[in-house]
């Protein structure tokens, strides 16, 4: 492993979840429309996060969706090995909502890009909302963020990682500097 | 993130498969059935790929179920049946294949009428083979959504009893089931009259049942096969009202025993020969469930080939 440095520490976490449920809402006038969808793996957890967040403020409880975009993506043909399928699990209809599309980085667009196509083909939302906790640039496509946790400037040796409790034990943002050679 | 992949590159048949790669399948079956739930019932996974549909051999449920999984992933598909082509006019299997394949094509799903036909083409094209069926050999995707209905109504498959009842000699859905049943730990057994069971059963290791009333007592899931009337010309049966009499599965034998049994056929069935109509339309019936499960576990089958590197 590089060298690492640490960008959030737990409680910025904290601090930036909670203002991005406050953005939501700000942007949104509340709660009534509104539905998470995280993408599989990390965003699932973030928006699992939000959602509480968001209902101790509105004292809503929001509908919640996880997508598995492997099926969407333009290099599935090009990897080595193939991603385990985990399935979309989107209980409710999408048609006539706000959906808060949920990741943890958002790099050169291509996850959100499949991400789109994929929620396009469960029904007609009535607007998407993407919501990232790291936006580090240098996209492919032409896509952005509606809120963000922390723009971070990186290079492309550089690799973000986004921790959580629910998978790493911890919550933290870390940028790790691969070393060359 | 967890990857895995199937060990080859074609499905020729379930003998010799793997527990791995038998769940791999299920489990990747799941999700496109929920694909199949979906509105747009259409993921654009294999946008890009050929796959030719090479049937030598009549099918209408195989067939379409086939090329509704290849659509539903975007593939693009050509099909070929063996009676339209130029095999009529003297082609071999061979060089049929070998003009295909010129054509660029990724993916060749083939049924044929001989045992080993796709092994063969396996041999002489790079393009994926799966087997949708050849001769009295194997039917892999058949029974691999046989196995994935029963894992969706038990939630499992190691311990439970099956028992395949019918023509056993002529059935590759016979065969692929009990080398992959077997595989997942469960438990099997056949039943028939005695022509129609083959002599080199008992080195599979299966349970034999001549008197389909033990078959009953012993399962819990009967797997009625159809009765190839079309292979029935050398005398394996007196008729098929004597076959009705001893084979059939019917309510008034079912009710005997008084437990619920899960019944499946393969399709298509022989309404009041090997199956009694009122059995086949009842509540423990899964034959529906297995034609829709049928085009998950297609879908599966291709993704997981289709996108292997």
């Amino acid at each position: 492993m590089g060298q690492k440095s640490h960008i959030i520490d737990e409680k910025g976490y904290q601090r930036t979840l909670n203002r991005l449920a406050h953005e939501i809402l700000e942007r949104n006038k509340g709660a009534d429309t509104l539905a998470l969808v995280g993408i599989r793996t990390r965003g699932e957890f973030l928006a699992i996060r939000l959602a509480r967040i968001i209902r101790e403020i509105e004292h809503k409880e929001l509908q919640i969706g996880f997508l598995d975009i492997t099926l969407y993506r333009d290099d599935i043909r090009e990897k080595l090995n193939q991603p385990i399928l985990k399935g979309t699990q989107i209980s409710f209809d999408v048609s006539g909502k706000d959906i808060i599309l949920v990741d943890d980085v958002l790099f050169t667009g291509r996850t959100i890009r499949a991400a789109l196509d994929a929620l396009v083909d469960l029904g007609r939302a009535k607007s998407i909302q993407l919501a990232v906790m790291i936006d580090r640039g240098h996209r492919e496509l032409p896509i952005k963020a509606d809120f963000v946790g922390k723009n971070i400037p990186t290079s492309l040796e550089e690799k973000v990682r986004v921790m959580m409790k629910e998978i790493d034990g911890k919550d933290e943002v870390i940028l790790i500097k691969e070393e060359k050679g | 993130m967890i990857r895995m992949s199937l060990v080859s590159r074609h499905l020729l048949g379930l003998e010799g498969m793997t527990k791995e790669d038998i769940l791999l399948i299920l489990d990747t079956a799941t999700t496109f059935r929920e694909v199949l739930e979906r509105p747009i019932k259409k993921v654009p996974t294999l946008q890009g790929k050929t796959i030719v549909n090479l049937f030598f051999e009549s099918s209408t449920r195989t067939r379409i179920s086939f090329e509704l999984a290849e659509r539903r992933l975007s593939a693009d598909v050509v099909n070929l049946s063996a009676d339209a082509s130029s095999v009529k006019k003297g082609e071999t299997l061979k060089d049929t294949a070998r003009n295909i394949e010129a054509m660029k094509i990724d993916m060749v799903v083939m049924r044929h009428a001989a045992q080993g036909a796709p092994h063969f083409l396996s041999t002489v094209i790079n393009a994926n083979i799966i087997n949708a069926g050849d001769g009295s050999h194997e039917h892999p995707t058949q029974a691999l959504l046989d196995m994935y209905t029963i894992r969706e109504k038990f939630g499992k498959l190691d311990g439970l009893k099956i028992c395949l009842v019918g023509d056993i000699s002529h059935s590759r859905v016979a065969l692929s089931n009990i080398y992959g049943l077997k595989a997942m730990g469960a438990n099997v057994a056949v039943c028939g009259p005695k022509t129609l069971i083959p002599r080199e059963l008992d080195k599979l290791k299966v349970k034999v049942f001549y008197n389909v009333d033990d078959a009953i007592k012993w399962a819990d899931i009967l797997n009625v096969l159809r009765i190839q009337l079309e292979r029935q010309d050398r005398c394996f049966i007196p008729s098929l009202r004597e076959y009705r009499q001893y084979f059939a599965v019917t309510k008034e034998r079912l009710n005997k025993f008084g437990k619920q049994i899960t019944i499946m056929h393969p399709g298509p069935i022989n309404r009041d020969v090997e199956l009694s109509a009122d059995v086949a339309d009842s509540e423990h019936s899964l034959i529906l469930q297995q034609v829709l499960n049928g085009v998950a576990v297609r879908m599966a089958v291709l993704y997981l080939i289709g996108t292997r590197s």
